[in-house]
């Protein structure tokens, strides 16, 4: 292994290489493009032996990877924001063929107001598309993702696709050091995509056909159990990365930190996380027990896993990159959600913070701990907050 | 920074983009020199910015400052090397 | 940790430098991370970029507000933008200009000039009306902090993929001249 400093962007050109897909179709669109480029490199030097398509749009970008896929080989693609919005009728297809195509979504705030920085909001608007959906903290693990992400989708009790989300910018142009595995080391880890159908003129089969209603619900029911079933995979592959290369992410799903004894969490994903964990370094040096639960798995949820943290802390503080409109934050519903029932009745509080890419700082996180411990003591005072909003009221400290 | 009670619902500049100072951006200033100038305002069709004036057939361009980028393709084109580029002075 | 601040315009190659600065402290056996902050991707808009680099590894993801040091590319956004916001005590103010540092003293900091646009061009280094002045100026930042040393700008500079040669021989240029004369 050799250690490079490179963008989140190159990781994911480095993990795609590493994976060796068949096919690869992307449009590019800021602050994906250098994925886009760097691939080109890779096909035009040689290092990288792939059908590099190029297409008018991202709904065509996806569109080949299905066909592609449909073939029976490897396919790969890369957008963001509203190039993913623009793939959506096709990211339903995917899934319902049954297609472990593996995506990166540099996530970007949506627009009007037109932006390019990052946002979760492009991913979660995904949620029900059928894909499995993770969330990266660092280049490392995109790169590393990437190869686990492509062994949990191929796998033939599994077969869906599976989209990895890195934050524009914080992680798209953003250099840190990276373990680059050998190659050799990864084709032993993901041996070549082998499915049990897919197109051969010598043995035509039909794809995509209409099916009558007595016969829908079973195609959808077993997307479902494939679904629930991808929790133990995506553990399990956790589990066997780590075995070969020497890092592993939580247990694949979620990713607690310094939670053990902890009397407060706050609940994040991606690049959040990441500055949560720093802050929770210094705040336990001041006694504080606080800790950091990273959600890295969106899809499926680790409903599980957020029942057994809930029972062990005293509130819960979730901290995210987007909004639904008309609730709350999607992670706090969701986990709020994953607590119906379990009795255990504790505060849970939305924090809403860097919407469009606004900086989250060390003090920005310190206040919401702040908040969240106060909340322990005395109780929900209000279900959402967004953070730091210009609203006149916001304490100078908290910009 | 605006507060939110204090702005429109989605963004709408109220005035026209003309008013923004682009000249900020530059590093580099064209300096014309009129005397090689054959008035072929090939720098007219060539600036991106419409930043070069030619009031009509007749006239010289005269360049808008205050959007100027500084980029120097209007010198780069110019057949009669009339245009330089000069690193602007720090007020 | 270390934290640097760059200001350029696009097209100067900030985002460049501030990786350039990041693989050179690596070399060293130093964590790194660096990143740029462009609004607009427009040749001329005003960007910032960021390198930091510490002993352990790095995971605020936010920008730099309080910098140990600031690099800037182009002598203009001296007047336009709030360069030394946040500054820390002593901290090096390296500005592209053909200036002597005395005719930055009215912002009260330890500022530090090179000359990197000539050295730029003197090397072919982008064309005359927009010279590429990011690797110039790294070798007069190795001078002017110490922070890295020369060498490693060096190696690190012969990995860009274009003109890795003209490029490193600007950054020795820049830094012989700071230590010569700066």
């Amino acid at each position: 292994m050799v250690k490079q400093v490179i963008t989140g962007n190159m990781a994911t050109a480095m993990g795609t290489r590493l994976c060796r897909p068949a096919v690869i179709s992307a449009y590019p669109i800021t602050p994906q493009t250098t994925i886009v480029e760097y691939i080109a490199d890779f096909v035009a030097d040689g290092t990288l032996k792939t059908q590099y398509v190029k297409v008018e749009s991202e709904h065509s970008a996806m569109s080949c990877c299905i066909s592609a896929s449909n073939t029976g080989v490897r396919t790969f693609t890369a957008t963001s924001a509203h190039g993913l919005l623009l793939m959506h009728e096709m990211l339903e297809w995917a899934a319902g063929a049954r297609l472990p195509i593996v995506l990166v979504n540099v996530n970007r705030a949506n627009g009007p107001p037109w932006s390019v920085w990052a946002d979760h909001h492009d991913t979660i608007m995904q949620r029900d598309t059928g894909w499995m959906s993770i969330f990266c903290e660092n280049n490392q693990e995109i790169l590393d993702s990437m190869i686990m992400a492509f062994k949990v989708a191929e796998d033939p009790d599994i077969m869906l696709p599976m989209m990895l989300s890195e934050d524009a910018f914080y992680l798209s142009h953003t250099s840190e050091p990276v373990d680059v595995p050998d190659q050799a080391l990864v084709d032993k880890f993901l041996p070549e995509y082998k499915p049990e159908h897919f197109l051969d003129p010598e043995n035509p089969k039909g794809f995509g056909s209409l099916v009558m209603p007595p016969q829908y619900m079973e195609f959808r029911y077993k997307m479902a159990e494939s679904m629930d079933l991808a929790r133990e995979k995506i553990r399990k592959v956790n589990d066997e990365f780590y075995e070969v290369f020497g890092r592993k992410y939580g247990n694949g799903l979620i990713e607690e930190y310094r939670c053990d004894d902890a009397e407060v969490v706050l609940v994040g994903a991606g690049t959040n996380a990441s500055t949560v964990r720093e802050v929770v370094d210094r705040m336990r040096d001041e006694g504080h027990k606080v800790g950091l639960a990273r959600l890295r798995c969106f899809r499926p949820f680790p409903y599980e896993e957020i029942r057994d943290l809930a029972k062990r802390v005293k509130a819960i503080g979730v901290f995210e990159r987007t909004y639904t409109f008309g609730y709350q934050g999607p992670f706090t519903a969701e986990i709020k959600g994953a607590l119906y029932g379990t009795g255990v009745d504790i505060p849970i509080k939305n924090y809403l913070l860097g919407i469009g890419g606004r900086d989250i700082r060390t003090k920005h996180v310190r206040a919401v701990f702040e908040d969240i411990m106060k909340v322990a003591e005395q109780g929900l005072d209000q279900e959402t907050k967004w953070f730091g909003l210009l609203d006149g009221n916001t304490p100078e400290e908290e910009l | 920074m605006s507060k939110h009670q204090d702005i429109p619902l989605t963004p709408i500049n109220t005035e026209s983009s003309e008013k923004v100072r682009t000249g900020d951006w530059r590093t580099y200033i064209p300096v014309f020199d009129a005397e090689k100038c054959i008035k072929c305002y090939i720098c007219w069709k060539y600036c991106p910015d419409a930043a070069i004036k030619v009031k009509d057939e007749e006239s010289l361009p005269e360049w808008d400052l205050f959007h100027c980028k500084g980029c120097g393709i209007c010198a780069e084109e110019c057949p009669k090397d009339a245009i330089e580029m000069i690193l602007e002075e720090v007020e | 940790m270390i934290e640097i601040r760059f200001h350029g315009r696009g097209g100067q190659g900030a985002q460049v430098a501030c990786l350039v600065l990041a693989k050179a402290a690596f070399m060293e056996g130093k964590e790194v991370q660096s990143f740029p902050y462009f609004g607009v991707e427009r040749r001329g808009a005003p960007v910032t970029a960021f390198t930091k680099i510490d002993d352990r590894p790095i995971r605020i993801k936010s920008q730099i507000y309080e910098p140990d040091h600031v690099i800037i590319l182009d002598q203009k956004l001296v007047r336009s933008v709030d360069v030394t916001s946040g500054l820390k005590e002593g901290g090096v103010v390296l500005i592209n200009t053909e200036k002597p540092a005395e005719a930055f003293a009215d912002l009260n900091v330890n500022v530090k000039t090179v000359n990197a646009t000539q050295i730029a061009i003197d090397h072919g280094l982008g064309s005359k009306e927009a010279p590429i002045v990011n690797t110039a100026i790294l070798g007069a930042f190795a001078s002017a902090t110490g922070l890295v040393k020369i060498e490693s700008v060096v190696t690190a500079i012969k990995e860009l993929p274009r003109k890795p040669d003209a490029n490193a021989k600007a950054a020795q240029a820049a830094y012989d001249a700071m230590e010569g004369g700066a």
